[in-house]
């Protein structure tokens, strides 16, 4: 490799041109797998993080002893990070407004005083 | 009451494949393909030597042998019964999994064949190892499945290390002159022969789905002599490192 660096311990990768296209081959990129973790038969599986694998199956494999070693587990499921749909961080001002609904909570209702007033006339 | 030799003397076989592969594995550790396979190799090469130790312990509780860990580390290399396959240096990745591969699905049949032995510690083990022995040949299957599946270079390496291997694996049941016909009378196993049909039955599926050719059987001659004492010049450095920090003090208590 050339080494037009003038720090002569280090060489420098030489990237492509800007605008060329890069062709990734089926199975050259592996995928990220988010991973999720069942403690106990009926539980709900939850996310406890991700792999990286070429397919499901060894995303399944690699996820048995990255995640399910040392705690309790009796099984994992793997979705492919792709395939999960989200919001956009931006949008997160869409869940404000629910803060201002406490009139739909039994909290909202503010009945203390009625009580006390009914104490008084006993 | 079974005979005694002859069952010291396939624990010995048994729990010495385990040990050797086991630390030939662990070799791998930090330097796996990728950290997920790492961590997944690594571990899977302690749970093979833990089942040295479980058959060690056997030997030492049921039939008067030695403590398990001077067992491992204090023996002479023709004293060790292993099979050449196990004792073989890790090589490349390819050689590495093509002889995992092998190596846990000659193990499986053997475990299973175990769950009906009349030798009782046997059946415990036997069901103690099941559900670690189901992740290992999983792990093995996929990846071969998914290296003669991914690319030309991929598949052509994993058919030259089945072709290198097979015969390796094939000397895994190699059967005791002395033993063999005792053990299958007292039902403590099915014999090697047996045995050797059902891990053919194993592995053909798994090479079909990986479309590798099974070079033809009668072709291959199996690498015997691990099991009367007779090793590769791999084995004796491999003791060597494997007990260096057990010898330094072999009295010191852990």
């Amino acid at each position: 490799m050339l080494n037009e660096s003038l720090d002569p311990r280090v060489n420098r990768l030489k990237l492509g041109a800007p605008g060329e296209v890069i062709k990734v081959e089926e199975g050259e990129n592996w995928n990220v797998y988010e991973v999720f973790h069942q403690e106990k038969r009926g539980a709900h599986h939850e996310h406890v993080g991700c792999v990286h694998a070429p397919d499901p199956q060894l995303a399944l494999v690699f996820a048995k002893e990255q995640f399910a070693r040392r705690k309790k587990c009796v099984n994992l499921w793997v979705v492919k990070s792709a395939d999960i749909l989200a919001f956009d961080v931006e949008d997160e001002d869409m869940f404000a407004n629910n803060l201002e609904k406490t009139y739909r909570d039994a909290s909202g209702f503010k009945v203390m005083e009625k009580i006390n007033k009914f104490k008084q006339t006993k | 009451m079974i005979h005694q030799a002859a069952l010291t003397d396939l624990i010995i076989k048994m729990g010495d494949d385990e040990l050797v592969q086991g630390h030939r594995n662990s070799e791998w550790t930090g330097l796996g393909p990728v950290m997920e396979e790492d961590i997944a190799f690594s571990s899977m090469a302690q749970d093979k030597i833990g089942h040295a130790w479980a058959l060690y312990r056997i030997l030492h509780e049921e039939l008067g042998g030695k403590d398990p860990d001077r067992f491992a580390f204090m023996r002479a290399e023709k004293e060790f019964k292993c099979s050449h396959l196990t004792e073989m240096p890790n090589g490349e990745y390819d050689f590495s999994l093509m002889r995992h591969f092998l190596f846990d699905h000659a193990e499986t049949v053997r475990y299973e064949s175990l769950q009906e032995s009349s030798y009782e510690p046997f059946r415990q083990v036997s069901k103690k190892l099941k559900g670690e022995l189901k992740y290992h040949t999983l792990h093995a299957n996929a990846w071969i499945i998914q290296l003669s599946n991914a690319s030309e270079e991929s598949y052509a390496r994993m058919q030259t290390a089945l072709n290198d291997t097979i015969a390796l694996a094939a000397g895994v049941f190699e059967p005791s002159q002395e033993y063999e016909a005792i053990l299958m009378e007292e039902k403590v196993y099915p014999g090697e022969k047996e045995l050797y049909q059902r891990w053919l039955d194993r592995i053909y599926p798994v090479l079909v789905r990986s479309a590798l050719n099974m070079p033809a059987l009668d072709t291959i001659q199996p690498v015997l002599g691990g099991r009367q004492g007779f090793h590769t010049p791999h084995l004796a450095p491999l003791l060597k490192e494997m007990g260096e920090v057990f010898n330094l003090d072999t009295e010191a208590s852990w």
